[in-house]
């Protein structure tokens, strides 16, 4: 039985040893380098371009301006195609732009023989701006004369709402308090150790091949067949192994340019290969969101009403658009589905880098504000905070509220009670009340998150999968599901053994995939992957061991029943005797001069459910107000994810996760300079992405319960563990302080300024009291 | 792959100097952790490089006949963390070597470049300062030995005509034995940054007097600083809380923190306060004084 077991990574001993083969690893003969030129100003219209000196440099194949792309808008974000007109995603690109929208936008592009020479044409362009107000916080954004950063768009990408439980107003006022709050997120970035690369030729006359370090092949190719007005079937994607994308690379970034340069430098192999730098600013970062909450409560703990304002800021461009608010407010309104609840967002442009996919997809900044204003309301009427949650969360065979459907399997009880448990609350609890006061004090922290295993209804969610009996009585195994890090070839693997009735050791996953075999899968997002993609191989396998076991019954003449097939071997379905071993029998599928037949199975399937995922935060801290620091003494994450497929890959994701919260919660964002949009920190020394000496111990445990809509009742984990550690490390910084810092990254220079507002640091010496 | 002209191995200190006198415009790269970054960036001035990284004679840690301590410039801050002889002497030496960067910058980064670099920030230079190091500087025509306080000119400037070139770090016996000290750098992240503010302190004392006192910082002004006034007010103490909340109060007057988008002025001053007390009281605690 493979499912549930810790087998190691498919591709471990590739990785590990260095013969994994990334974008970056292949050449093609006489492949050039191309090298965005970028704007720098935030908000502009490029007046003239000169780019002849840089043309005349030796080595420069050619430079192309705005002036040389399709005049064709296309979005780009990964979803799937909407076959509803008003959904779909918002076309506001060109491949180069005179239009200028943040720093860092691009205006041309030069393609040389090497990056050497193509950085030293940059130098030789010569640019002049018309410029504008950089129009970087939302009040400015949102002014009525202010400038429209897309014309037409009134600079709103999106808006929508939903309530439920009843009438929010009269709510909030039955309730005996009511606490209210505003948030803010900062943008950060994803940081995967590839950056983003791509590289393009054509090895006929109308054909173009992109090799591309990308999380959608296939929607890759349909964006870029959009872009170039090019019917899709002349565009051919292949991804080979992939660094890392958290979301970033669910977007079309550099296809569409490297696919325009190859056609237009007759079917020459181009590549560009962005810097960190570049990729930190021109790629896509996490949206900030200012988020306004009221919650009434009752003082017998009950949370009456609850009312949240959203503003999301996608940047210069809509890419995933309205799509991330909306997520996030879907995605949470059925952790409290009791309570009397509304929700509005926007999604504004605004004169910074693009936002886009990054893991959770909005849960993070709405989870964020709405965990600690749990966490505000149950102090206020003085209940414990894990108690107030037990209290007020959703139990299985609750509603969705807002969906209607309801809800399978939930072990979010579960995780709150073990975590308590295993942090050893109570007992904390107590010891930590004599540490309120002097320079190092200590708190503790809780905060809960309900997600998603896709995204359906409001996107298809497509999974094909394609098995073959090999020669040898070994199994092919093709997905559509992307495996980028995070595991999938693995578990898929896993799923095939098992529900064929054979080893794991025995089923192959082609690894790489090109769109011209692989299966249809929209790609790997929204934790959906194994979700989605469990259910198109449960069917396949079984379609393959069916026609296997059919095959044994013509082999040796006996009824269609007869055979089954368990651990790699044909037995007699009644005593369980062994009959004959696989290999024997796919031999004669081949090989057989009248029977049989090359034994496959293939198998589309939409899933039409959406999984339910929850879990939850439990931090312990210690603050040292003079130093403004927060250290964590302990971390746990607590997870429903449902089955568990790989207990060490999903402690993988646990850990990764968290790391990617605490550097959330402590460090990370980007540095916008509000008056001209310049980003001060686009590399990783001056960015603070937490390093391995910055990481507590990370602890996890998963509450293990059963979906039965995925094909092995697992339901989603690639992105939740992200979601929570902010706002418990805020709530434990709110236990110790008695101070709310509603505003991330709780960095040392964030908590200078709130210690020395509040008096806890003054400037004589007598810090703390 | 840099854009950059010539690059010329030296094998001894003697051609180094000459090849530099040849080029005037020729620019020493050791372990080029700083080199590379400037010209992966595109800066000028970094296009004829005499490479140093090979040459023997600066790798040395070791006492002279005097019992004075050596460090060649070309030795890396991973060879002084491990260096059993520095730890026993100037183990601040060792933890400010210990805070530079993450292993592969310490295994390669020298703590010559550190200090010819000549920025504020070099973790390497609080301690120097706290030891009144000697820098070694050579020529084709002759040594000499410049305080470390007086090499270092400006931000980016350091003490170093054409020509030139350190070829070490010399800390007096007097100026080590008997002391206690101790480096802290200030980061907004435990590895891989760089000091928002650093801190060391080289102090002596007996019988519960501080009969010396040596505080220096690194970002607490245009270049790596010590702190005359504080340090004057405090010598010749008896050791007390009272002491070091004078020293907390003090240290204010000899450092010239600036406001930059790293960092405010105000953070990097209340940083420095407490950093005043914190460090001194763990060398204290090194000296075997309690207070």
């Amino acid at each position: 039985m493979a499912v549930g077991k810790s087998i190691n990574r498919l591709d471990a001993a590739a990785k590990v040893t260095g013969r994994a083969e990334y974008t970056q690893d292949f050449f093609r003969p006489d492949m050039l380098t191309a090298r965005y030129f970028r704007s720098s100003i935030a908000h502009g219209r490029v007046k003239e371009i000169h780019v002849e000196e840089a043309q005349k440099l030796p080595g420069v194949e050619a430079v192309f301006t705005y002036e040389d792309v399709p005049d064709i808008r296309f979005a780009t974000a990964g979803h799937p195609f909407s076959m509803d007109p008003d959904h779909q995603d918002v076309a506001d690109r060109l491949i180069l732009t005179r239009d200028i929208r943040f720093m860092g936008d691009e205006i041309a592009i030069v393609v040389a023989k090497d990056d050497m020479t193509a950085k030293k044409a940059l130098g030789l362009i010569r640019v002049s701006y018309d410029t504008y107000k950089p129009l970087i916080h939302p009040d400015d954004v949102l002014k009525k004369d202010a400038r429209q950063i897309h014309e037409g768009s009134s600079n709103i990408v999106g808006e929508h709402g939903y309530e439920f439980g009843g009438d929010v107003k009269k709510a909030l006022k039955e309730a005996d308090m009511t606490v209210s709050g505003k948030f803010e997120t900062a943008m950060v970035h994803h940081c995967h150790i590839e950056n983003h690369i791509a590289f393009a030729y054509m090895d006929d006359l109308d054909r173009i091949v992109i090799v591309s370090s990308t999380q959608i092949p296939h929607i890759a190719r349909r964006i870029v067949g959009q872009a170039l007005d090019m019917p899709l079937s002349r565009v051919r994607v292949i991804k080979p192994f992939i660094g890392g994308g958290f979301g970033n690379k669910q977007d079309v970034i550099l296809e569409p340019v490297v696919a325009f340069l190859t056609l237009r430098l007759n079917g020459r192999a181009v590549r560009i290969n962005l810097s960190r730098e570049e990729c930190m600013i021109g790629t896509r970062n996490r949206h900030p969101f200012f988020i306004e909450m009221k919650t009434g409560v009752m003082k017998d703990g009950t949370i009456k009403a609850r009312s949240m304002d959203v503003i999301s800021v996608t940047g210069a461009y809509a890419s995933h658009g309205h799509a991330i608010a909306a997520a996030g407010g879907s995605k949470n309104s059925y952790l409290y589905p009791r309570v009397v609840t509304r929700f509005h967002a926007r999604t504004i442009y605004a004169n910074i880098p693009a936002a886009g996919a990054m893991r959770a997809y909005g849960s993070p900044q709405v989870i964020y504000a709405l965990e600690c204003a749990t966490e505000d309301a149950a102090r206020a009427i003085g209940m414990d905070p894990v108690e107030f949650r037990l209290k007020n969360i959703v139990k299985q065979g609750d509603a969705d509220p807002v969906s209607g459907k309801k809800i399978l399997s939930c072990g979010l009880d579960q995780c709150l009670i073990r975590g308590r448990q295993l942090m050893d609350w109570d007992k904390k609890k107590k010891a930590y009340e004599s540490l309120k006061t002097g320079p190092v004090r200590n708190g503790l922290g809780v905060a809960c998150f309900s997600y998603a295993s896709g995204t359906y209804p409001v996107c298809v969610e497509i999974a094909g999968a394609r098995l073959i009996l090999n020669q040898d009585g070994t199994v092919h195994v093709q997905v559509g599901a992307t495996e980028i890090g995070q595991g999938s070839d693995t578990v898929v693997a896993q799923m095939a053994a098992h529900t064929l009735g054979i080893s794991h050791e025995k089923v192959f996953v082609v690894q790489a995939q090109d769109t011209d075999t692989t299966p249809f899968d929209t790609g790997a997002y929204a934790s959906r992957q194994a979700y989605v993609v469990s259910n198109a191989v449960f069917r396949a396998a079984s379609l393959l061991r069916e026609k296997i076991l059919a095959h044994a019954a013509l082999m040796t003449n006996k009824p269609e029943n007869f055979y089954d097939l368990i651990e790699g071997d044909i037995v007699d379905a009644d005593t369980g005797r062994f009959a004959m071993d696989l290999t024997t029998l796919a031999m004669d599928t081949y090989y057989h001069k009248d029977r049989g037949g090359q034994l496959t199975a293939e198998v589309s399937h939409k899933t039409t459910t959406n999984a339910p995922v929850f879990g939850c935060t439990f931090v312990d801290i210690q603050v040292d107000i003079p130093l403004c620091r927060i250290k964590i003494n302990k971390i746990i994450n607590l997870h429903d994810s449902g089955v568990i497929l790989n207990p060490v890959q999903a402690a993988g994701q646990v850990h990764g996760g968290v790391s990617m919260g605490i550097g959330a919660a402590l460090s990370e964002e980007m540095l916008i300079d509000p008056e001209s949009g310049y980003i001060y920190n686009n590399n990783l020394l001056d960015y603070k992405f937490p390093t391995f000496s910055d990481m507590p111990r990370i602890d996890h445990a998963f509450v293990e319960t059963h979906e039965p809509t995925s094909g092995y009742g697992n339901k989603a984990l690639g992105e939740p563990p992200v979601i929570t550690p902010p706002p418990a490390i805020r709530n434990a910084l709110l236990d110790a302080t008695g101070i709310a810092v509603n505003c991330l990254p709780l960095s040392p220079k964030k908590l200078f300024d709130v210690f020395s507002q509040k008096g806890l640091i003054h400037a004589k010496g007598e810090t703390n009291v | 792959m840099f854009d950059f002209k010539t690059h010329v191995k030296a094998e001894t200190i003697d051609q180094a100097v000459r090849l530099l006198k040849e080029n005037p415009d020729a620019k020493l790269i050791a372990g080029g952790t700083d080199i590379l970054i400037k010209l992966k960036q595109g800066k000028k001035g970094y296009e004829n490089l005499v490479d140093i990284h090979d040459i023997k004679e600066l790798k040395h840690i070791c006492l002279d006949n005097k019992e004075n301590i050596l460090i060649g410039s070309g030795v890396v801050f991973s060879q002084i963390m491990e260096s059993g002889l520095l730890r026993r002497y100037v183990p601040l030496l060792c933890e400010a070597a210990g805070s530079v960067g993450g292993p592969q910058i310490r295994n390669i980064a020298t703590i010559g470049g550190n200090v010819c670099n000549g920025v504020p920030s070099a973790d390497s230079a609080p301690g120097l300062f706290a030891l009144n190091a000697l820098v070694l500087v050579k020529d084709e025509k002759k040594e000499k030995e410049i305080p470390i306080a007086r090499f270092y000119k400006g931000p980016g400037r350091v003490e170093l005509d054409t020509g030139q070139m350190v070829t070490g770090f010399k800390i007096s016996f007097e100026n080590y034995h008997g002391y206690y000290g101790h480096y802290y750098k200030y980061a907004m992240r435990n590895a891989m940054d760089i000091a928002t503010i650093g801190c060391a302190v080289s102090l002596k004392t007996k019988d519960h007097v501080l009969t010396d006192y040596r505080l220096s910082f690194g970002v607490a002004g245009p270049v790596p600083l010590r702190c005359p006034g504080t340090e004057k007010a405090v010598i010749n103490q008896k050791l007390s809380q009272g002491l070091l909340d004078r020293i907390f109060s003090q240290v204010e007057k000899d450092v010239a923190p600036r406001t930059s988008w790293r960092a405010s002025r105000e953070f990097r001053l209340h940083i420095i306060k407490e950093l005043s007390n914190r460090v001194t009281r763990k060398a204290l605690q090194r000296a075997g004084e309690e207070i």
